[in-house]
């Protein structure tokens, strides 16, 4: 435990030691920005001709939290292959990976720790639009359960691709390499079974499982299903299980 | 306190390290000595649990690296060729990091990390950021960084490469310095012979994987130097040299061994003249040349080579055996 987080606050001080959690956060900060303008904007006029026609007035978590949590789900496909990237690759490159190999540290503390500081500084990027959801608690009265669903969500698929992530820089000493390679990863989980809509063969079945995407629409609901908590929590265990392959090899290869 | 026996380790078909055995006493310096590509990173790397072995072993401080690597890393202090440095650190941010990574205790910390500072001299730099830091200060932040645990054994990978005279001077002395000091076992690797006759209690040679030689520094010298080669250039004073004149007078001289012609221009010949073992044949060369007319124009003795160290290791070796053979 005492490795994890020794490791684990190198990690997440280099984060903040270099220009990349800045970064992403301000791009974060003006994407989610947007598109909150966008979805407030649209249910204020929305809301305007509804309440002329004289209808019900509108659930702001259906038409304001629910399309944002999507998009934010997609950005996050952007946003990850930039936090992963450097994990592995940069140590590989400039030789440290000889110093934490050699130091008394087991391979799975090193992988939780890396691990564990991505998914903090997502959680960090994504605690950014919490300003913005304040102003819909101080003009309006959402109900707050589905949204911590929905974040509660968003981590998860936040770190099964961050596993997936981690597991690609360990494959390359270059960054690029490692933001590419999981980049694809990410789009192709997300587009996966756009193909899939009018089949149900057993294929179009796994494939539809497949994507990461399709399993946070429920959690963007408010809806917490256990099979959708499994499928992330299953994926991060496989995302960390290559990683640790993959530095098993490192050593037998190297 | 370090026990390697018959190493091998193939990355698929090349074979990088050949059946090494050797052993290393508490307290020892040892040189570990080779050209570059002989298999010295190699070895260090699978000493240092880095890399597994493909077959034989290593005992380190009573540990197997293969068996129990946990309990060997805890042992050693390791700076490989690059030191490996987070630019984006400040120096006793860094030291503090290694430190808590190897095992040193929160109470021990700022105390130890003191001691590496002043031993390795990087004190006024403390609270510099490492990618700010000169070539040579980053080395001793690497020696600093591989003692911060204070462990039974120390490896080092080329330490002096690329530095400038001065910090390589610098460098041996520390390395002196905390051999008998915090009582290390230390093996350093270098392609530089001096440098083992200047830092090094015992040598292990090693060329394109295979061990030459296992000696103290003084035995080996002996061997090496004992036969010493000097480089002779003379210069007739009226027109043409008669080289085999000069060949067969240099041959003369007691103590000469053999006399290889280098180079003739005209009335100039360059010669290689070896001696045999603890003689010492400089004078009588230059009252030969003198004598017979000559002008001697150099005159120095030949600096071995760590190719001919090689050459003469390897051949002296087989002469033994075939000594030992014919007996």
């Amino acid at each position: 435990m005492k490795n994890i987080w020794v490791l684990y606050r190198k990690e997440l001080k280099s984060y903040f030691s270099s220009w990349i959690a800045y970064l992403l956060m301000a791009f974060f900060a003006v994407v989610f920005g947007y598109f909150f303008y966008a979805a407030t904007a649209i249910f204020v006029s929305r809301g305007m001709q509804a309440m002329m026609m004289g209808g019900m007035p509108m659930d702001m978590n259906e038409w304001i939290v629910r399309p944002l949590l999507m998009n934010v789900s997609v950005i996050g496909l952007f946003i990850i292959p930039m936090i992963t990237m450097r994990l592995f690759a940069e140590e590989k490159r400039t030789g440290t990976i000889e110093l934490l190999m050699t130091s008394p540290v087991r391979d799975y503390e090193l992988i939780m720790a890396k691990w564990l500081s991505a998914v903090t500084l997502y959680a960090a990027i994504l605690a950014i639009s919490a300003v913005n959801l304040t102003y819909l608690f101080v003009y309006g009265e959402p109900d707050w359960k589905p949204i911590l669903v929905g974040y509660l969500g968003l981590l998860l698929q936040g770190g099964c691709l961050l596993a997936i992530g981690t597991f690609v820089s360990t494959l390359t000493r270059n960054q690029i390499i490692a933001v590419g390679g999981t980049f694809a990863i990410c789009m192709v989980l997300w587009v996966i079974d756009w193909v899939t809509a009018y089949d149900s063969s057993t294929w179009a079945e796994v494939l539809r499982y497949l994507s990461v995407v399709t399993h946070f629409e429920p959690f963007a609901k408010g809806v917490l299903d256990t099979k959708d908590v499994v499928f992330y929590v299953s994926m991060i265990f496989f995302g960390l299980f290559l990683t640790a392959r993959s530095m098993e090899s490192l050593r037998w290869r190297a | 306190m370090i026990k390697v026996d018959r190493l091998t380790k193939r990355y698929g078909r090349t074979v990088a390290v050949d059946e090494i055995s050797f052993t290393v006493e508490k307290g020892q310096i040892v040189g570990f000595l080779g050209p570059n590509g002989a298999g010295k990173t190699t070895t260090m790397r699978v000493l240092t649990c880095f890399l597994p072995p493909t077959s034989g072993g290593a005992t380190m401080a009573g540990f197997d690296v293969l068996k129990q690597p946990l309990e060997v890393k805890k042992r050693i202090g390791y700076l490989p060729e690059i030191p490996p440095l987070y630019p984006e650190m400040e120096v006793a941010e860094y030291l503090s990091f290694v430190g808590r990574l190897k095992g040193v205790s929160k109470s021990n910390l700022a105390r130890r990390v003191d001691e590496v500072c002043g031993l390795c001299a990087i004190g006024d730099v403390r609270f510099k950021l490492i990618g700010r830091l000169s070539k040579g200060y980053r080395q001793r932040v690497g020696l600093a960084q591989a003692i911060i645990h204070n462990p039974d054994i120390l490896i080092l990978d080329e330490p002096t490469a690329g530095l400038d005279p001065k910090q390589i001077i610098e460098t041996r002395e520390l390395i002196k310095e905390l051999a008998k000091v915090g009582e290390h076992t230390i093996i350093l690797s270098t392609h530089i012979l001096p440098e083992v006759e200047q830092t090094c209690e015992k040598v292990i040679i090693i060329n394109k994987g295979k061990l030459v030689a296992t000696d103290s520094v003084e035995n080996l010298t002996h061997r090496l130097r004992g036969a010493e080669s000097i480089s002779v250039e003379i210069e007739s004073r009226n027109g043409e040299l008669d080289l085999s004149e000069a060949q067969r007078r240099l041959e003369q001289i007691p103590g000469v061994s053999r006399v290889i012609l280098k180079d003739n221009k005209g009335p100039r010949a360059a010669f290689e003249v070896e001696s045999l073992e603890k003689h010492v044949v400089r004078g009588d060369v230059a009252r030969a040349v003198v004598e017979a007319g000559w002008n001697l124009n150099e005159l120095r003795p030949v600096a071995m080579s760590l190719e001919d160290v090689f050459l003469q290791l390897t051949a002296s070796d087989a002469e033994t055996a075939a000594a030992g053979g014919a007996q």
